[in-house]
């Protein structure tokens, strides 16, 4: 049960940050996330993203913010493995999921879909 | 032109410091802190959604505490397409702003919005093609980011 | 006769008999749930008006309210001379087209907003110098192209602030000729462009409410008249947060507008719809002026009505790259004509 109260706290303070970054800012929401994806890049290259996911589970691999981290994951482990060339190797191994699943359903979805309004 | 008045012609004054205080008197100010609150509850319900995701692949299928991250995101995702889909995910975003945009459930909606929108132009210019136009930028900047950041990390430890 | 009308740079002042000789308005549903639908000619109860796409739907608003117009003013396909109108998006494709399937020849108009006006007032200008027996003029917009073109994907989640407004779904348009029945146009002035800095789009209000008092004050000054002059005084779609910056602005200028001044975004919608801070786009003023204030002249419920139609003349890319937006409004004069 806790797991769940710390996924949702971590969760919903990420999304306050982003909140807060869009109201008191000019940031439009391109701007907030793209500055959310690089500072859970910036966090994983100090080690402090992963003691985060251990901590908060959800809480901190549902936010935007944890593409960062797969990102660099992935570079990094590559790069550790193969020297330099690894971290243009490693960049997507991780991520795949989140964009392979954006593209193939959102590609799926325009075929089902039409749009609103 | 009947009649020369001599009476001096009223103009407007405007400079654009003093219009845009002015301007500023009669809009209506966002609630910051009710905007907070709502992200804060719609976000963190996303998440703890998330978890019950995760937990799900972990006790069925083979997937660790660190490795359930992907095929929840992927869940999470799918989910989000169908929202967007069926015209629910904008009303949600409109409450919940970065609640809703900040998890990676934001991301799907920002991909599956644009690729719905433009099935109007075709699949392959208008789908396939602008696809990507608004979630590109977390993408690019993500993969710059963990470039630049891996690279000077391991250029330091070869020093 | 020239130098009559031509009161000042930026006035004319009509010499014939100019009339809005007939007018059709078509809407979407949204506006059709609003306290002026009984007026409106045509009312679609979907958003795509039974069309494969926003902009063929727009397409179908813009037809609509032209052939509502040609029957109430009994003018023909045949005999309209030129059709002056104009749209939002890009290279004005919906006139455009429209244009085509009736064989009108054309003036494509861009005004955004204040496209209305625009082209009303040069249409009343080729009838009055003679060139023109008869013009139409009109304008459309739809809430989803407009969305997509300057904003976001209509499906996307992102949360607009409380002083956005809400781009109405509808077409307007006239039969402007010489003639009996309608309305007169008397006279037009026409705006310059004014920026004051304003960088969001989401702000539509604050640009334009200075290009309306600026429109506002040179009408006044150049006719000699004050609000007191007009039944109503009424702006396209200031909304309300652009209204009330307008009021303040003209009574510090001298002109107290309140008892008489109102704003077609504001009146197209009821309070309890959700539009935030009320209607935008070409079609506000077009919709609200060509069924309920045109009602209202022939009715005797207004003598002489200043319509002043704003319009931000930004583009999807200038904003992007950081640049303000320019704002214009055009003013038409209509005045009932009294007995026979």
């Amino acid at each position: 049960m806790s797991q769940y109260v710390i996924a949702f706290v971590v969760g919903g303070l990420i999304c306050v940050i982003g909140q807060l970054l869009m109201d008191l800012t000019k940031m439009t929401p391109a701007h907030v996330m793209s500055t959310l994806v690089v500072s859970g890049v910036v966090l994983d290259g100090f080690g402090l993203y992963d003691p985060l996911i251990d901590f908060a589970g959800a809480g901190a691999t549902v936010p935007i913010t944890s593409f960062g981290h797969s990102l660099y994951h992935g570079a990094w482990s590559e790069a550790e493995a193969h020297g330099l060339i690894g971290i243009i190797t490693g960049i997507f191994e991780v991520p795949s999921a989140g964009i392979s699943a954006a593209i193939v359903f959102g590609f799926l979805g325009s075929l089902i879909f039409k749009p609103k309004g | 032109m009947a009649g020369n008045q001599v009476k001096e012609r009223k103009s407007l004054s405007l400079d654009k410091g003093t219009y845009s205080k002015k301007a500023d008197q009669y809009k209506p100010k966002k609630n910051i802190w009710w905007n907070s609150l709502k992200a804060f509850l719609v976000g963190g319900l996303i998440c703890g959604i998330g978890q019950a995701i995760s937990n799900f692949y972990i006790t069925f299928f083979d997937f660790t505490e660190r490795t359930a991250g992907n095929p929840t995101v992927a869940t999470l995702i799918f989910i989000s397409v169908l929202l967007t889909g069926f015209g629910v995910y904008d009303n949600i975003g409109q409450f919940a702003g970065a609640g809703s945009a900040v998890p990676v459930t934001g991301f799907g909606n920002s991909v599956a919005a644009t690729a719905i929108e433009h099935r109007s132009e075709g699949y392959v210019l208008g789908v396939a093609g602008n696809m990507f136009k608004l979630a590109g930028s977390v993408i690019v900047f993500g993969v710059v980011a963990a470039f630049i950041v891996a690279l000077v990390k391991k250029l330091l430890f070869l020093i | 006769m020239h130098s009559a009308s031509r009161i000042s740079r930026q006035t004319w002042k009509f010499q014939r008999d100019i009339r809005l000789l007939g007018a059709g308005v078509a809407t979407g549903p949204l506006e059709g749930q609003g306290p002026l639908a009984k007026e409106f000619d045509c009312v679609f109860d979907d958003a795509y008006a039974g069309e494969e796409s926003w902009e063929k739907a727009e397409r179908k608003l813009m037809e609509q309210a032209v052939q509502a117009a040609m029957k109430k003013s009994g003018v023909t396909a045949e005999q309209i001379d030129v059709m002056l109108a104009g749209d939002l998006l890009n290279q004005i494709i919906t006139s455009n087209y429209t244009a085509r399937d009736h064989q009108f020849p054309l003036l494509g108009q861009f005004g955004a907003c204040s496209t209305s006006m625009q082209g009303l007032a040069i249409a009343s200008a080729l009838v009055d110098g003679g060139f023109t027996q008869y013009a139409l003029t009109g304008c459309s917009s739809h809430n989803s192209t407009a969305e997509r073109q300057f904003r976001y994907p209509t499906e996307y989640g992102g949360q607009k602030p409380p002083y956005a407004q809400w781009t109405v779904t509808g077409a307007g348009a006239s039969v402007v000729g010489i003639g009996q029945n309608g309305p007169r146009v008397t006279h037009a002035t026409i705006g310059k462009v004014t920026d004051m800095g304003i960088k969001d789009p989401f702000d539509m209000g604050s640009a334009m409410a200075p290009a309306a008092a600026d429109t506002l004050v040179t009408h006044f000054e150049d006719l000699g008249r004050t609000p007191e002059d007009y039944d109503l005084i009424v702006t396209g779609d200031l909304g309300k947060v652009g209204s009330a910056i307008l009021q303040d602005l003209m009574k510090e200028t001298g002109y107290d507008l309140s008892s008489r001044y109102n704003d077609c975004g504001l009146m197209i919608f009821s309070s309890d719809q959700d539009v935030f801070s009320g209607g935008s786009g070409c079609a506000s003023s077009a919709v609200v002026v060509y069924s309920h204030i045109l009602n209202a002249l022939n009715a005797g419920r207004y003598q002489r009505v200043f319509v002043v139609a704003t319009g931000a003349l930004f583009s999807p890319v200038s904003f992007q790259q950081g640049e303000s937006i320019p704002c214009i409004a055009h003013g038409v004069v209509l005045e009932r004509v009294n007995g026979i």
